[in-house]
């Protein structure tokens, strides 16, 4: 099989990352359970990887990582935390629904919300933040790569927009997070919502979220904390403000190895590889007649996806056949981003998307360009 | 049981911040370890960092200049 549905997981994960977990469930108790050797070693890798995380993505400090099981949760704890009825606010028609349902949700409670536009390439205006900014306006929710075409969001255009007018920057780095250099600080992003086993390649089941100093999330759910144990309330102290309960320590064994391959191989590194492959499968498809590429590959950066159809044939024959015939996983559908099917007036078709990660090669995509050039001839 | 003598003790709200401390003790080699805390601090659960009397001031500023997370500091018989 060839793997190019990265952007969905990555597979397979640096070696080491599976070695981890199994050592971690061999050998760890439960992390601030205890003070016992077994409950220490957990507790120990856990506040390296927050170190990890807080190195990664520009965060001052390791105690403001806070462990989710994935980035949805990641993302409801962020918006149910700190948005209220009344309030206003602005996100964009790129986003996954791991943004979209919390906003939906909250738009029924109370909470106006605006989506910037996008056009029929998938494109944002961002003069649009500006027109949609109101006085209730709290904060802007967005995503660093559309999951359906791989192009990116200005994140220092947005965080100086949200800095300038006092909002809260509530970034999804799903698509982004261990490719490109996100720094919180510099790019002004109060929270950092990000999935530990797409770009990070480690396990699934491990997410989290980046606070800057005095951001203040309600804590979404109550319970045992290991600490603090005849206060009522949940404590307020980051992170056992949104960790009540068992940690995954075993998962984030395994992210611990994955951000330690990271930082060895280097994020830049990784992403020339990766960006070099997509380029070169776009390079050999976007002229094979009727086939339609989505999105902007003018632009210097983007993320390894290409999103495209065969003439008016179903994405999910398509990828049926890519997979059968071809032995290539892809991923095809609305890639739960309805708005940005919309705008892409793919809501019925869908689009089959491939996506790398850095243990892809050449040859491996040019075995599915030509799968796809063949099933365009077919198509003819 | 061992014989009791005189301790400092650092208490945190988090069990992150009880692994703060142990890191930043051992990078400056200021002794002790984390032990469950003592009934006669709280009846509660959780770490405290705890050290012979003579680390005292080496880990009051470690406290400070690492910005650590600590609920309260004590001198107590363990």
């Amino acid at each position: 099989m060839i793997y190019l549905d990265n952007a969905a997981t990555t597979h397979p994960k640096p070696p080491g990352v599976a070695a981890a977990v199994a050592a971690a469930m061999d050998g760890f108790g439960n992390c601030g359970r205890g003070a016992y050797q077994d409950a220490l070693s957990a507790a120990r890798v856990v506040y390296e990887t927050r170190e990890q995380a807080a190195e990664l993505f520009g965060c001052s400090r390791p105690d403001h990582v806070v462990f989710t099981a994935n980035i949805t949760e990641s993302l409801n704890i962020a918006l149910f935390g700190l948005l209220n009825p009344g309030d206003h606010v602005i996100s964009t028609d790129l986003e996954h629904n791991s943004v979209l349902r919390p906003l939906y949700r909250l738009q029924k409670a109370g909470t106006a919300v605006d989506f910037v536009p996008a056009d029929s390439n998938g494109q944002i205006d961002y003069e649009e933040f500006t027109r949609l900014l109101r006085p209730q306006t709290r904060a802007v929710v967005c995503t660093h790569a559309s999951n359906v075409t791989g192009d990116l969001t200005d994140l220092d255009r947005i965080g100086a927009f949200c800095r300038s007018h006092g909002l809260l920057f509530i970034l999804d780095t799903a698509q982004t997070a261990g490719v490109f250099p996100i720094d919180m600080e510099r790019q002004q992003i109060d929270v950092v919502c990000f999935t530990g086993h797409k770009g990070l390649m480690g396990p699934q089941g491990t997410g989290g979220i980046c606070l800057r100093e005095h951001v203040e999330i309600r804590p979404w759910k109550t319970g045992g904390t290991g600490v603090q144990s005849f206060l009522e309330d949940q404590p307020m102290e980051y992170p056992t403000r949104l960790e009540a309960g068992t940690l995954n320590s075993h998962g984030i064994a395994g992210l611990h190895a994955a951000l330690s391959f990271l930082k060895e191989t280097g994020l830049e590194t990784i992403h020339r590889r990766e960006d070099a492959m997509a380029r070169r499968f776009y390079e050999a498809v976007r002229k094979l007649p009727g086939v339609r590429v989505y999105g902007n590959f003018t632009a210097q950066e983007r993320a390894a996806v290409v999103s495209l159809n065969i003439a008016d044939l179903d994405a999910a024959d398509v990828s049926d056949e890519l997979g059968e015939r071809f032995q290539i996983a892809t991923r095809p559908g609305v890639h739960c981003a309805p708005r940005m099917h919309r705008a892409l007036g793919t809501e019925r078709q869908g689009t089959v998307r491939f996506s790398w990660s850095y243990f892809n090669s050449e040859e491996e995509t040019d075995l599915a360009a030509e799968a796809v050039r063949i099933l365009a001839a077919e198509a003819r | 049981m061992r014989e009791k003598t005189e301790k400092f003790v650092v208490t945190f709200r988090t069990t992150a911040g009880a692994i703060a401390m142990e890191r930043a003790c051992h990078a400056a080699d200021v002794p002790g370890r984390l032990i469950p805390v003592p009934r006669s601090i709280t009846a509660g659960c959780g770490m405290c960092w705890a050290a012979p009397p003579g680390a005292r001031a080496g880990v009051e500023e470690l406290i400070v200049h690492e910005r650590l997370d600590v609920d309260g500091l004590y001198a107590i018989l363990l």
